[in-house]
């Protein structure tokens, strides 16, 4: 059980560059197990049976999670919305008072097909990277956690071997000097643009 | 003084033979019982004549017989015994009466009178437990079709010894009270019999509790002890075969929680004393009859030989026995056995046979003892490649190294599906079966599969198990999976094994031996159809999926904890139970919470 918890999903690892030079990077630097744990959710549940009480357990332990995915259909791969349908429960994640994550920190390092162009009004994708990671910030605010400015790999098919080094080299960077650098929550400041009505803190009503 | 020093010197003259001779042939490939018969003939009056009185020692070396069929019975569960009971009954007596008929025929043909014939014959017609069970244990064939055949066939003898030692009396017309005489010793022999019977299953299950609960081990190997000679010794006294009621002993504690330890304890005396029975075969030997009457002593044994062995090739064919075990069963109950020695010498004492006859007929049926490996050494080498040439189709004997980096031992139900599987994906496997139809009928459908027995340590290496990575372990048979991987763990450390556990007692000796990739064959395809009956019953198929899944994750972790207890039935017991009472509430706990939470859609909406 570590205190920074990776959760990571691709599911085709293998045909990832950019997925697999971010591991590489964490594996060089050698983290100990104590400090940093990777949970490879394909990997450990090939069949999408989750062992909830394993990831659960893991998760408390943690202060800073990072989810760790590309961007699949605008949105997380199958296996990693299943985690978090299932895992974060209902009276565990949020709800009744059981607020198991609240005030740890998330981070979320994601990779996209499309370049940073396209995702906005006039591109391709027609809307800015942000408005489709919207989900993923109100699921990480509705478990009342902190969110740090999420790391974005934009044209991973394209993007040459020395920027995705460098990449990888401030990914692996800021885990390494955590928790110096993540005190201020930085929320405000980087979801300014994330179109969220109300900016409440904390205490949402989705009504 | 002169005592003293013959109590000493005997175990030492039996030792150092054993210590010396038997490693020289197994070294030359002879087999260890020829290697102990070897060194009883070299020990017996007839060579160095280092021991004065041979059946003084083979009286006692009987033990060793006895507790062998003790250990077989162990072996045999009553379930199984009983579900032995046609090829027994039907198979066995088919032996002993149609090898009797075939050598009292030629008896009659060369003018012998049919007293004299018919004696002779059923004491030529016995084949020699001890020999036979030897052999099928030193080769590890004993769960073979060959090898169940054998038993069964020699438990009959066993059984029929009785019989045919009353008729021989009779047939020596010694008298008319011989058949009074005859039921009255029927009548104890039931008695015993049921005393075994009755005794095992009442009073020594708890005693040998008592006993083991003392803790002291070597009191436990002297109740074993004990337990055997004191069955040996009741079935003695009333005329039966003491190997019979050991057998029964051991078949009545197959299903005690006993059954490994007496094993263990047993087998160490059971080796070395059926090491001192063959050395005193051996020693009983009369060379005096071979030098005087060679033609006749050779003449008996090739009769003997030829008509059992006839009789026999017919029965394997009527029983089915695979085509390659066949010079097994064969050999093994064409020749004589110890029973033969014990008719023979009866016939003399009654006068039914003349000391000459007695002599010929008893060196005829040593040599055949003495001849068995020999011949079955000749089988495997010539008659085995014939065998397998005729009936495994072409190419498929391995006789190249293999390269690919898997291997699926058995290629049945389940391997088939991992090769074609495995194939589709374009990897290659070397595929090897046991079974020659099989192979054949694959064979034609365009399968590579190879015939061979993959407990074979230099087929595996041909295979290419010293350069694979995988090793698909897929047999039927359990004790020949057991055989493959511990094989495999052995030799081949690198090899990941891949296995097939044909039940949770086969799925926790192999994770004992350190497997750890084992699927039961069962557990999925039922689990499967568990979902589709709480589908039936109403469930959701993707709740049903899930349960079935939360279920199998729980089944495992719970295999995980228990398979180092898989030797304490007991606690394994308390465990499986406490197991399944956990896994219960634990559902009926979420149950309770996913009805709440509907009940209930709160959550959203509303922080604290």
């Amino acid at each position: 059980m570590a205190e920074i918890l990776v959760i990571a999903a691709h599911p085709d690892l293998q045909a990832s560059r950019v997925s697999h030079a971010l591991r590489q990077a964490i594996d060089k630097a050698g983290f100990p197990p104590q400090r940093l744990e990777l949970r490879d959710l394909y990997r450990l549940y090939p069949d999408y049976a989750i062992d909830l009480v394993a990831e659960q357990q893991a998760l408390s332990q943690a202060s800073l999670i990072v989810w760790l995915h590309p961007l699949h259909w605008y949105g997380m791969p199958a296996l990693m919305k299943l985690w978090v349908d299932e895992v974060l429960a209902h009276g565990w994640a949020y709800g009744e008072g059981q607020r198991a994550l609240r005030g740890k920190r998330i981070w979320l390092v994601t990779s996209t097909g499309g370049s940073e162009a396209s995702y906005a009004p006039r591109g391709y994708n027609g809307h800015a990277l942000q408005e489709f990671l919207l989900p993923q910030a109100q699921i990480a605010r509705l478990c009342g956690m902190q969110i740090l400015k999420p790391q974005v790999v934009y044209g991973a098919h394209e993007i040459n071997d020395e920027e995705l080094h460098q990449q990888a080299l401030s990914f692996v960077q800021r885990l390494l000097d955590y928790p110096d650098g993540c005190e201020a929550p930085e929320v405000d400041e980087v979801l300014s643009c994330w179109s969220l009505p109300g900016e409440m803190e904390g205490t949402g009503d989705g009504a | 003084m002169e005592h003293d020093a013959q109590w000493l010197r005997l175990p030492l003259v039996f030792l150092a033979a054993a210590v010396l001779i038997v490693p020289l042939a197994r070294w030359l490939r002879l087999g260890s019982i020829l290697g102990y018969l070897i060194a009883g003939v070299l020990l017996g009056p007839a060579a160095l004549g280092l021991v004065s009185k041979p059946a003084t020692v083979l009286e006692f070396a009987e033990f060793g017989v006895v507790l062998m069929m003790f250990l077989v019975g162990l072996e045999l569960e009553p379930k199984r015994l009983w579900a032995m009971r046609r090829p027994i009954f039907g198979w066995g007596t088919l032996q002993l009466l149609g090898c009797t008929a075939a050598l009292m025929l030629i008896g009659l043909m060369l003018g012998a009178p049919w007293r004299l014939a018919l004696g002779a014959s059923l004491g030529l017609a016995m084949s020699s437990t001890a020999v036979a069970l030897a052999v099928l244990a030193e080769r590890n064939v004993g769960k073979t079709t060959a090898g169940q055949s054998v038993l069964s066939v020699a438990l009959l003898q066993d059984i029929a010894a009785i019989p045919v030692l009353a008729l021989i009396p009779i047939l020596a017309l010694s008298g008319a009270n011989a058949e009074e005489e005859g039921s009255w010793q029927a009548l104890k022999a039931l008695a015993a019999v049921l005393t075994i019977v009755l005794g095992g299953r009442l009073a020594l299950r708890p005693a040998l509790r008592w006993i083991a609960r003392s803790d002291i081990p070597e009191i436990f190997t002297a109740a074993a002890l004990l337990l055997v000679l004191g069955t040996a010794a009741l079935m003695q006294t009333v005329g039966l075969s003491m190997a019979l009621g050991a057998f029964l002993a051991g078949v009545l504690l197959a299903e005690s929680a006993y059954r490994r330890e007496l094993e263990t304890d047993l087998e160490p005396f059971k080796g070395l004393l059926l090491g001192l029975f063959f050395m005193a075969v051996g020693m009983g030997l009369d060379l005096q009859v071979l030098r005087d009457k060679p033609l006749e002593v050779l003449g008996l044994l090739l009769i003997l030989l030829l008509a059992k062995g006839t009789v026999l090739t017919l029965m394997a064919k009527a029983m089915q026995i695979p085509v390659l075990e066949r010079p097994l069963f064969v050999l093994l109950l064409a020749q004589g056995g110890e029973f033969g020695f014990v008719v023979f010498q009866l016939g003399q004492q009654t006068g039914l046979l003349n000391s000459t006859q007695a002599s010929a007929l008893i060196a005829a049926v040593a040599l055949s003892l003495a001849c068995t490996p020999a011949l079955l050494q000749g089988a495997e080498r010539l008659l085995t490649p014939r065998l397998a040439r005729r009936h495994v189709p072409q190419g498929a004997a391995m006789d190249a190294q293999q390269q690919a980096p898997i291997i699926i031992a058995g290629f049945g139900r389940w391997g088939q599906i991992i090769g074609r599987l495995l194939f589709a994906n374009g990897y290659e496997a070397t595929v090897l079966d046991h079974d020659a139809e099989a192979v054949e009928s694959l064979r034609r459908f365009g399968w590579r599969v190879y015939f061979g027995d993959a407990s074979r340590l230099d087929l595996l290496r041909t295979a290419g198990a010293d350069t694979a990575r995988v090793l698909v372990l897929a047999v039927d048979d359990v004790e020949q999976s057991l055989a493959i991987a511990a094989l495999a763990r052995e030799h081949f450390p690198h090899l990941q094994i891949a296995a097939r556990a044909r039940n949770v007692r086969h799925y926790y000796k192999l994770r004992a031996m350190g497997v750890t990739l084992i699927e039961r064959e069962t557990f999925d395809s039922a689990l499967m159809s568990g979902r589709s009956v709480l589908e039936l019953l109403g469930e959701e198929p993707h709740a049903a999926r899930r349960q079935a899944w939360r279920f199998r994750q729980r089944n495992l972790a719970q295999l995980e904890e228990t398979w180092p207890l898989h030797k304490d039935e007991a606690a394994l017991i308390a465990a499986a139970k406490q197991g399944r009472q956990q896994l219960e509430e634990l559902f009926a706990q979420e149950r309770e919470q996913r009805q709440q939470q509907r009940r209930k859609p709160a959550g959203w909406g509303q922080g604290d």
